[in-house]
């Protein structure tokens, strides 16, 4: 417990040093779904419809764009030389740096959903759904992340090809996220996708980190 | 048992092997397939819905049952190189991606011509069709990831990894597909939905399905045949195979 | 506290080394001497449990994993050297007091750079901060790849009397180094020839 504790204060130090860092993804977050309007029209109705699908897949482009956080400097740097050779338990290592990943970049994705969805128009049950949903999924959108993050970690250009091995794993929590987000707006039962969601997000802290754990081995196996 | 299973996995062991199956491979599944299409073009009846376009299924539908098991044995294949070390394992994760990605190709691409005359467009988001593109893009994934690693020593565990979160996935993602397709049309018609196929009907299809089974392993035994020599091409049973060539 | 035996590695299809034995006894320094590229860096990470492409065996007969000074410092720019050092030191299970760590700092001669962030600290005095956390770890084994390379002389001195302490209190030490250690009674020299 206490190795996860200072290795997520340090990894919150180093990101809150380099906000910028941070930031960008955010950003791109809004930008992106700002273009939708540019690109079908202004209608209020037309963009209340896509939004749902729209916020959610800007969320997930946005999230793999940060994903190069995770491990790169640590790499780079030999700090996870340092950890390999110590014997600490990379499982907790790895779970501390999908929670700091997920603070920086999940958590402050959800704080701006209200936000693009008033320039999309979303109704209140339909944000309420997407806040909660995005809420739930973005652990599990670090922890796939990461997998293709630890994958891709001694390539010197991995940012594209994370995202080509991630986004068909996004698949399954994409349609039960915007499933959830368009059944509130017709005001149908969304108890069913919260459990489905939180399933999901069980089944990836179990899993997840193996796979992240042994392809950081790998990483460093030079 | 375990002791043959070993023996198999020493590259040189299976070339010289499988230099023996190769040819009657080949020959049966040309065999197989030339009888599959004559049948499913020329002998069996149309289809009293679809009519003559019925005929594309006998190609759509083994490529894509091909799809999916071609990306469960390249899991097992990873499984096996991850647990015993068997250079043949990863060599067989090599050489299927891309075989797995032209079938996937191969389905999709027969679907939308399914399509056409049967929906009037040339792809349907549906549930079959969407989740073979999904699988295509976790084997393009797959082969994206071990050209990037290229002559690295840990690409073949890497990709291995690769492979084992994607046919744990799988199922998943297929699931899901299938019931966000449910959400939002549910009473369309599906490539797969059919009333009970009549003998004549089946028959061939189960010959096509067998013919395609026959035809991937002999592409995968030439794949992982240049893929032993590629890789095993400073010792000396490769070089004295070579220039006996 | 270390036998390693029959060791044989291959990398770009060239062999480094074939049935290599290494060991390692309390008091003992082991230097391992080679061209460039002729493996030194691969076999200190073989015996580090890093690189698991070879054949033979590796037996640690310690308690706890050595500590490892490879060619990157370990060191987060974006932290101060306390920070660094005291991440690194809790890798170790060791709680690093603020006044061990002055104190080390000021034998290495990086007195009063505490609180500086690494970025601004040069590639020998990153090298430095992962070197104080050998002074501050209690560990048998070190394993060092050209721990004396951009040290200036001062440093140097110091740390040539650090490890000598070391050896004469039982512990080992395993390096690589174009030069041979004078402060060491009891060299063992592993000559890597391509």
């Amino acid at each position: 417990m206490n190795f996860y504790l200072r290795t997520l204060k340090r990894d919150l130090s180093i990101h809150l040093r380099g906000l910028s860092e941070v930031i960008n993804p955010l950003v791109f977050f809004v930008v992106v779904i700002s273009l939708f309007p540019l690109g079908l029209g202004p209608s209020p109705q037309q963009l209340s419809e896509v939004a749902p699908g729209v916020i959610w897949v800007a969320a997930l482009l946005a999230t793999l764009m940060s994903m190069d956080l995770m491990f790169r400097d640590d790499f780079s740097d030999g700090s996870l030389e340092q950890v390999v050779v110590s014997g600490q338990p990379l499982l907790v290592f790895v779970l501390a740096k999908v929670t700091a990943h997920w603070l920086m970049s999940g958590l402050p994705l959800v704080l701006l959903v209200p936000v693009v969805g008033l320039v999309m128009f979303v109704d209140g049950d339909s944000l309420q759904a997407m806040v909660v949903s995005l809420l739930l999924v973005s652990p599990t959108l670090s922890l796939l992340g990461a997998i293709g993050a630890a994958l891709t970690v001694s390539l010197a250009r991995g940012g594209l090809l994370v995202s080509i091995l991630v986004l068909p794993l996004y698949v399954p929590v994409l349609v039960l996220a915007t499933a959830m987000v368009q059944a509130a707006g017709s005001e149908a039962e969304i108890a069913g996708y919260v459990y489905w969601l939180l399933a999901a997000l069980l089944a990836s802290v179990t899993l997840a980190p193996l796979a992240v754990a042994a392809s950081l081995r790998l990483a460093v196996d030079r | 048992m375990l002791k043959w299973f070993h023996r198999l996995g020493s590259p040189k062991t299976f070339f010289e092997l499988s230099s023996k199956w190769h040819p009657w491979l080949l020959g049966l599944s040309l065999l197989s397939l030339v009888s599959g299409v004559a049948w499913a073009l020329l002998f069996v009846p149309p289809d009293y819905q679809q009519g003559n376009s019925v005929r594309i299924m006998y190609i759509h539908v083994p490529a894509a049952i091909l799809a999916q098991s071609g990306y469960m044995m390249m899991a097992g294949a990873a499984a096996v190189f991850l647990i015993w070390r068997m250079k043949l394992a990863d060599m067989a994760v090599a050489a299927i991606a891309p075989l797995g990605a032209s079938i996937t190709f191969l389905a999709l691409v027969t679907g939308a011509i399914w399509g056409k005359p049967t929906w009037g467009t040339w792809w349907v988001w549906d549930a079959r069709l969407t989740s073979t593109l999904v699988l295509f893009f976790l084997y393009v994934g797959m082969i994206a990831l071990r050209s990037a690693l290229d002559r690295q020593a840990t690409a073949g565990r890497a990709c291995a990894i690769l492979a084992l979160v994607g046919v744990v996935n799988l199922p998943i993602i297929k699931y899901s597909v299938e019931w966000w397709f449910t959400l939002h049309q549910p009473a369309s018609f599906s490539l797969t939905e059919k009333p009970a196929m009549p003998a004549e009907m089946w028959m061939p299809l189960l010959l096509m399905v067998i013919a395609y089974y026959l035809f991937f392993f002999t592409a995968l035994l030439s794949r992982l045949r240049n893929e032993i020599l590629d890789r095993e091409r400073d010792t000396d049973w490769v070089r004295k195979w070579v220039a006996a060539q | 506290m270390l036998r390693a035996s029959g060791l044989s590695c291959a990398r770009d299809r060239r062999h480094l080394f074939t049935a290599l034995d290494v060991s390692l006894d309390a008091g003992q320094l082991v230097q391992v001497t080679g061209r460039n590229g002729s493996g030194k860096t691969t076999l200190l990470k073989i015996l580090t449990g890093l690189y698991t492409e070879f054949e033979g065996e590796v037996t640690w007969s310690i308690e706890r994993p050595p500590l490892y000074l490879g060619h990157s410092p370990g060191v987060n720019p974006r932290l101060t050297v306390t920070e660094n050092l005291g991440w690194l030191c809790h890798l170790q299970d060791t709680d690093a007091a603020l006044a061990d760590i002055d104190e080390v700092l000021d034998v290495l001669g990086m007195a009063g750079y505490q609180d500086t962030y690494c970025h601004n600290l040069s590639e020998g005095q990153r090298k430095r901060v992962n070197l104080a956390r050998f002074l501050l770890c209690e560990n048998p084994c070190w394993i060092m790849d050209e721990p004396f390379s951009s040290i200036d002389s001062t440093g140097l001195r110091y740390l040539e009397e650090k490890m000598q302490a070391h050896l004469e209190q039982g512990g080992g030490i395993i390096l690589t180094s174009h030069q041979r250690p004078m402060f060491a009674v009891d060299i063992d020299q592993v000559a890597l020839t391509p």
